[in-house]
């Protein structure tokens, strides 16, 4: 191109725009490794007409997706303005430009994004050389032009073209807090552009913390749980949806059960406790059927309060694996028998839950005694069965004749019904309703029983994967435990109490010695 | 030569006026700040450097870019406390409008006084809503994030039209040009008022004193 422009204004043109590639007169701080990609990216040249120096902004997340945000490009056209004096005016516009540059890059979406980059993705760069590429950028993307600055040689442009539908990825997502599950991010990637030049991280800026996490999975999620059983009063709701979800609880709980000593009291108790630790898939609603309306009964009048709406689900908390420490340490049981419990108990319902019935059977037997349990209940929320269908025969979920007897409770409850989850109805409304919720099922005993609806407490909307819902849906259908399972239980049981006498008889042979032993511990 | 008027609205929530006003602000001056000079013998001058640093606004989705000067920022934030507090204590349908001014001084003759002309003047007026809501509250952060976002864009196309600038100063006329009384900072000279509107539309009191101020001034 014929210019007029002499050799030391050429130099010096040269040397703004170089520096403007790079930085001008403004108190940047120098990140090495960007001031050393685009000095390999200018490779000494710089950007002509024709060959536009571009800066492509993009986001990937942790499962590989990629989309471009924003291409930022300098560009260099034909219309040349003689006049100009490059050492002053030039010079002056370069370095408006480059303020503006900073002014605009705080205002697009990428930059809300790249504060909030971390475990689910990240933000890359790439500078290219040539055309500038806007085809990635997705439908109707704006396009702001920053500034030009007209040189003798010709026009300086400075544009950013951003993208707007960022459809596929929800922009919710990228506005949520570090999930649960860290995630391993790849940030290096050979991107199949003309340039092929490698993206690189934009992540200065993050806390610097686990880009490298790995998956820390169940345990955190179950952590998760136990903490919102264990920490949350009685009178409050906890998470279970389904049947589905209950998971017998350890053995554990039966150290809150005060027993009485008397043979049969305790061989019930054993058959209670047993009971109640039927895995939700055969039923667990059997386990309670030994328990029947006195429960609820009793329960009303003495506890009210902490008696939660239980029956919609595993009474138990279903921490899925730190099942109810938290939750029994501070319940206890409360039951009585009457004799009429073994109509109730007849009616049991599931066709699984034949071992069960055997055992409400036993149950039964001992009429008479009367297991001393307090028992408070904590109940999910977001339970989605109806409770007014709820009859005992129909759902296998212990104390499912609580369901119906605490409207009013769960409805006052605060963790039922969150405040901030908009979407969510009452369980009980949705329940009530059966709206789109497979709970709505009632009566359904099937193993497989699907929550279609669920929504755990304490969870946001569950976009990734493995979060707190995903993770009881996994979780609700765990094979039953061999120790506990009925035929096993009945023997050992019957066992138990032949060796009994046996047991005794030594026991009391032995006195002495206890006594000596006991003096010593006082 | 006519002096350029540049006016930007916006309608933010009580307590969003002073980030909303310190945001347009600071963006309007980092672009009209440069370093000092540095004079040298030959009358040639450097240019010192011009730090810049983020503010995120607590009220506001919205992150702007300022001129890492404390003693600027502190003159903004004062004025921009006084129109706020002028705002709040007006009553009325919070109507209010601030303008940014650069002008050049113009040396007179004794016993007149110098000659302030203006170039650039920058007003933005504010509307100032009550909401109820939280979530109210919630769309309005977001909107008017949004809204500013707009404003700075519109604001940096301003800027690069590359109209009228005063020239570079030898080094006696500096003053006349620029605000040199910051310690690292060089904004051209420039002035912030502003005026509270009642119902009418008109505002009193502000003007009728600025008509007397100028009376006296000749």
């Amino acid at each position: 191109m014929e210019t007029d422009i002499n050799s030391q204004d050429r130099k010096d043109l040269d040397k703004f725009i170089k520096f403007f590639a790079l930085k001008f007169n403004l108190a940047i701080k120098d990140i090495p490794e960007v001031t050393h990609e685009a000095k390999k990216a200018l490779a000494g040249q710089l950007p002509a007409i024709g060959r536009s120096m571009c800066v492509e902004i993009s986001l990937k997340t942790s499962e590989g997706d990629s989309m471009e945000l924003e291409i930022w490009c300098l560009e260099m056209n034909e219309k040349c303005d003689k006049e100009i004096k490059i050492s002053y005016t030039v010079y002056n516009r370069l370095s408006l430009l480059l303020k503006s540059l900073l002014a605009i890059t705080r205002v697009t979406p990428a930059y809300r994004l790249s504060r909030k980059q971390g475990h689910e993705y990240v933000i890359l760069y790439r500078i290219y050389f040539g055309e500038v590429q806007l085809n990635g950028l997705g439908e109707g993307f704006q396009t702001v032009r920053v500034g030009t600055v007209g040189t003798p040689m010709g026009t300086i442009t400075l544009s950013c073209a951003y993208r707007i539908n960022l459809a596929f990825m929800s922009t919710r997502q990228f506005e949520r807090t570090p999930p649960i599950m860290g995630i391993i991010i790849d940030h290096f990637v050979d991107r199949p552009y003309p340039s092929s030049s490698p993206m690189h991280p934009c992540n200065y800026r993050t806390t610097g913390e686990d880009t490298g996490v790995t998956y820390p999975s169940v345990e955190d999620s179950q952590e998760v749980c136990t903490t919102s059983f264990s920490t949350s009063p009685p009178s409050q709701c906890v998470f279970t949806v389904t049947k589905a979800h209950f998971q017998t609880p350890t053995p554990v709980v039966t150290d809150t059960l005060r027993v009485p000593m008397a043979g049969l009291a305790f061989s019930h108790q054993l058959s209670s406790s047993r009971l109640s630790y039927q895995p939700a898939a055969l039923g667990v609603g059997s386990a309670d059927l030994a328990y029947p309306v006195v429960f609820a009964a009793g329960l009303n009048t003495t506890h009210p309060h902490q008696l939660m709406v239980p029956g919609k689900e595993g009474g138990v908390p279903l921490a899925p694996n730190q099942p109810a420490h938290g939750a029994q340490a501070d319940q206890e049981r409360l039951a009585t028998y009457t004799p009429s419990d073994g109509a109730h108990c007849a009616a049991t319902p599931s066709s699984e839950d034949t071992e069960t019935v055997s055992n409400s059977s036993e149950g039964r037997a001992s009429p008479h005694d009367v297991l001393e349990t307090i028992f408070a209940r904590k109940v999910g929320a977001f339970v989605n069965k109806p409770i007014n269908q709820v009859t005992l025969t129909s759902l296998d979920i212990p104390f499912a004749m609580f369901a119906p007897k605490n409207l009013e409770l769960e409805d006052a409850d605060p963790m039922v019904n969150p405040p901030d989850s908009p979407d969510t109805e009452s369980p009980l409304q949705g329940s009530l309703h059966s709206d789109g919720s497979s709970g709505g099922s009632s009566g359904n005993t099937h193993d497989d029983f699907v929550m279609i609806d669920f929504k755990p407490a304490f969870s946001k909307d569950d976009i990734l994967p493995m979060d707190l819902g995903t993770f009881y849906r996994e979780f609700q259908n765990p094979p039953q435990l061999s120790s506990l399972s009925i035929d096993i239980g009945a023997q050992s049981m019957a066992e138990d109490l032949d060796s009994l006498p046996e047991k005794l008889a030594v026991h009391e042979k032995n006195v002495r010695e206890f006594d000596a032993f006991v003096e010593t511990l006082q | 030569m006519n002096c350029r008027s540049e006016v930007l609205e916006v309608s933010v929530e009580g307590r969003q006026v002073e980030e909303a006003m310190l945001a347009v602000l600071h963006t309007v001056l980092l672009h009209r700040s440069t370093g000092k000079f540095h004079y040298k013998k030959e009358g040639t001058y450097s240019i010192g450097t011009v730090g810049t640093q983020d503010v995120d606004c607590d009220f506001i989705d919205f992150t702007y870019v300022r001129v890492s000067s404390d003693e600027l920022d502190r003159a903004l934030r004062k004025v921009v406390g006084e129109f706020k507090d002028a705002l709040r204590n007006s009553g009325g349908d919070g109507l209010g409008q601030m303008s940014l001014e650069f002008y050049q001084k113009k040396k007179s003759r004794w016993p007149f006084s110098d000659e302030c002309i203006p170039w650039e003047v920058w007003t933005v007026k504010v509307h100032v809503v009550a909401l109820a809501t939280e979530q109210e509250r919630q769309i309005c952060r977001e909107k008017v994030g949004e809204k500013l976002c707009e404003k700075v864009i519109n604001i940096v196309e301003v800027m690069n039209r590359h109209e009228y600038l005063p020239k570079m100063p030898m080094q006696s006329e500096v003053d006349n040009v620029f605000d040199t009384g910051l310690r690292d900072v060089q904004p051209y000279l420039y002035k912030i008022s502003f005026q509270i509107t009642d119902a009418l539309g008109t505002s009193v009191t502000t003007t009728m004193r600025r008509l007397i101020k100028d009376t006296l001034a000749l």
